[in-house]
């Protein structure tokens, strides 16, 4: 409710300061040869822009700091023994019970008198805070809007003033991107840290043995945590899928961009990228209930061992569900090939797959690559279809046909459950996280590098 | 033989058809065009188009942005096939040989009629693989030494062999722009082809380039027949035999290129030359 009136207000305080703006730009008077710098809108916007700034100003600084002087406005309310007597548990319960109390909701229990009285007292004391700082931001606000008002002058540049105020806006929307990555990464990079604490990083990336004691409390016994049989089985399941997707993605995006007819493609396109659509945990169960023992039963006609759950459920399936990914990329890619590139090859008596072959894939080969290489993060990022497919057994083998564990599986692993985050047994997963996020970083770069300079040479 | 050939062919011309300027060249007739018609989708863009290009010289196409001239260019080696919706009516013959015939190979038909472009469009390989792609895909060297002579002789004809011959292995696109589309048309000699169309080969150069590229065009008639088209009058004036001048997807007027620049008959071609219309 409070919320709501004070977005009104800022609206009608913005209303007011354009119309205030507007009006009067529009009442200059030009001396003779002297032309008004700006519009009556952009006059306008820069009032409003001048009015609104110190408003909201001074409502997030209430919103920041307003919490904390309402806090320690209710304990000194509470009488100083009862304060002194009370654990900060209890402290917590009483000032809830207050809050409750002020917000005119009911509270379980007898209400003591010195309770009775600090609600009536913080409900006055809200109402107070409110209407000030409505009033503080409303007078900030109307001085701003004076302020501005006064500039208003035939060769003010109120256009150039909107238009750097719109660059920082827009600034400040990709700083949250930026800001949000920063934080991440920060976080995962404090917490990893704290993990090498207990185990050396030595042990961590070259160690061959994952078995984490979950739950175990004595100090010292952890376990090992050696990277490698998860990175071995997150490279496995990653070439496993490149295997089946880089042919079928190249191959389907190769026969639409080139030989399909226009509507085929309008109808085929589309139907391929609802492939990338269907969400991973789909995936799963399908690699789970059908691929999964297909593939055993297909080994078995042939002796081969092959587990329902293993590398290569998990990887076929992932090969499939990056398809459309390879394929729309590569699709592209080919599209921008210029089209004299091909005309010169068809224009010497190449064959349509001699054109595609000598001249277009070689022309868009770094672009594929690039693509690729995205396919591959994705890839190695992947869990869903893993937990469910790869069979989790974090022992170092080479053998495709049997269960594999891979780094995403094991950070949902050591954070499922009961976890407290003082131990390695859930700090390993900020640590496993890390080097994924390390390995796909890379594996970006060098895919947008690939394709930038890919870019260089056709435009 | 050939020459004698020619003129008794060009003799029968003269007595089946009415008096045609174009065929007072003292040439045999090459490709032949009947009521050439090419739509795109419901849009028609050519209307019955029929001319006669002579062997072992230069016609020219000329006309206005849009008149068809590239399009019917692109007849003549079926480049109009690549095009989605594009339909093509009427008969081109090349030696009496129909190039629209269902049985004809056209990868073939591009070997014999090559094609230079607006654009250079070197390959993103080596020089060197630029020029011998063609033989390589038609099987015409049998040895690597077979292939460096066709290679080289090609870059020779084409004007290009002293500027590069020490960096045959660099990369085609990194040459200037006239380099690059002299690279091309070496590419279009190696194939050995009869005819070569050349769609405005010089509008992306600049004026030396373009000088050096017309010099290249005035050689190479000595031994193929040549069909280029292109925007600037002055280039058609310099370096064609035969000129023939397109407006809206007709064929308005079509004769040796001296009558047609200082004696038209046509009241449009008039106006195109005299820079009315364009």
């Amino acid at each position: 409710m409070n919320n709501l009136v004070i977005a009104a207000l800022l609206l009608v305080l913005i209303g007011l300061a354009f119309q205030t703006g507007w009006s009067k730009s529009g009442s200059l008077v030009t001396a003779k040869g002297v032309r008004v710098h700006s519009r009556q809108q952009y006059h306008g916007s820069l009032v409003a822009i001048w009015a609104i700034i110190p408003a909201l100003v001074a409502l997030a600084l209430w919103g920041w700091f307003g919490g904390d002087v309402t806090h320690n406005y209710i304990v000194g309310q509470i009488p100083t023994d009862t304060v002194l007597a009370l654990d900060q548990v209890g402290l917590n319960a009483t000032i809830a019970r207050i809050r409750a109390l002020a917000s005119g909701y009911g509270v379980a229990g007898d209400v003591l008198p010195y309770e009775q009285a600090a609600g009536d007292a913080l409900r006055s004391f809200n109402f107070l805070t409110f209407v000030g700082t409505i009033v503080v931001a409303g007078a900030l606000g109307l001085g701003g809007l004076f302020l501005a008002r006064n500039r208003i002058d035939v060769r003010l540049r109120a256009r150039n003033e909107v238009e750097r105020v719109i660059n920082l806006l827009l600034l400040a929307c990709s700083a949250v991107a930026i800001l949000t990555t920063a934080g991440i990464v920060g976080s995962l990079v404090t917490e990893a840290f704290k993990f090498f604490t207990f185990v050396s990083p030595l042990d961590f990336f070259f160690g061959t043995v994952w078995s984490p004691l979950n739950g175990s409390t004595i100090p010292g016994e952890y376990g090992s945590y050696g990277l490698l049989p998860l990175l071995v089985g997150t490279l496995m399941i990653t070439a496993i899928a490149m295997l089946v997707a880089v042919p079928v993605g190249l191959m389907a995006a190769i026969y639409l961009s080139q030989y399909a007819h226009r509507n085929f493609r309008a109808v085929a396109k589309p139907i391929i990228e609802v492939l990338a659509g269907i969400p991973t945990i789909v995936f799963g169960f399908f690699a789970l209930t059908t691929v999964g023992p297909f593939l055993r039963d297909a080994g078995g006609t042939v002796g081969l061992g092959i587990n329902a759950t293993s590398a290569l459920t998990a990887g076929v399936v992932m090969g499939i569900m990056i398809i459309p990914f390879v394929s729309s990329l590569s699709d592209d890619i080919l599209n921008q090939v210029p089209r004299t590139l091909r005309d010169g090859a068809y224009g010497l008596g190449a064959t349509k797959s001699e054109t595609i072959r000598n001249v277009l894939l070689p022309a868009a080969l770094p672009g594929i690559v690039g693509a690729f290489l995205l396919a591959v993060s994705r890839a190695v990022g992947e869990t869903m279809i893993v937990v469910l497919a790869a069979g989790n057994s974090p022992v170092l083998k080479g053998n495709p046909f049997e269960p594999v564990a891979t780094i995403t599986v094991s950070i949902v692993n050591q954070l499922t459950g009961d976890t407290d985050f003082a131990g390695p047994q859930s700090l390993v997963a900020f640590a496993l996280g890390l080097t994924l996020f390390v390995l796909t970083l890379c594996l970006n770069i060098f895919a947008l590098f690939i394709v930038r300079k890919f870019r260089e040479q056709y435009e | 033989m050939d020459v004698l050939a020619g003129k008794i062919k060009m003799t029968q011309q003269t007595v089946n058809s009415t008096m045609n300027p174009a065929d007072m060249l003292d040439r045999p007739i090459r490709l032949t065009a009947k009521d050439v018609t090419v739509h795109y989708g419901a849009k028609q863009a050519l209307h019955g188009i029929s001319i006669n290009i002579p062997d072992r010289a230069v016609t020219s196409f000329i006309g206005p942005s849009g008149c068809g001239k590239s399009t019917f260019l692109r007849c003549i080696n079926r480049m109009n096939d690549t095009i989605e919706g594009a339909r093509v009516g009427g008969t081109i013959k090349l030696d009496e040989q129909d190039i629209y015939d269902p049985n004809l190979d056209v990868v073939e038909l591009r070997a014999r009629i090559g094609m230079v472009f607006q654009k250079p469009n070197p390959f993103p390989k080596s020089i060197y693989e630029n020029v011998a792609y063609g033989p390589k895909i038609h099987g015409l060297a049998k040895s690597k030494t077979d292939m460096d002579e066709i290679v080289i002789s090609s870059l020779r004809k084409a004007g290009l062999f002293e500027e590069v011959k020490d960096r045959l292995n660099e990369p085609g696109t990194g040459l200037s722009g006239g380099q690059q589309q002299r690279l091309c048309i070496a590419r279009a000699i190696a194939v050995g082809p009869e005819v070569i169309l050349m769609d405005e080969p010089c509008s992306a150069l600049d004026p030396i380039a373009t000088a050096i590229i017309e010099e290249l065009i005035d050689e190479l008639r000595e031994n193929y027949t040549i069909v280029i088209v292109t925007h600037s009058m002055q280039q058609a004036a310099r370096v064609s035999q035969k000129t023939a001048f397109f407006h809206l997807g007709n064929l308005i007027e079509e004769g040796v290129t001296e009558d047609i620049f200082t004696n038209p008959v046509n009241k449009q071609t008039q106006d195109y030359i005299m820079g009315r219309i364009g």
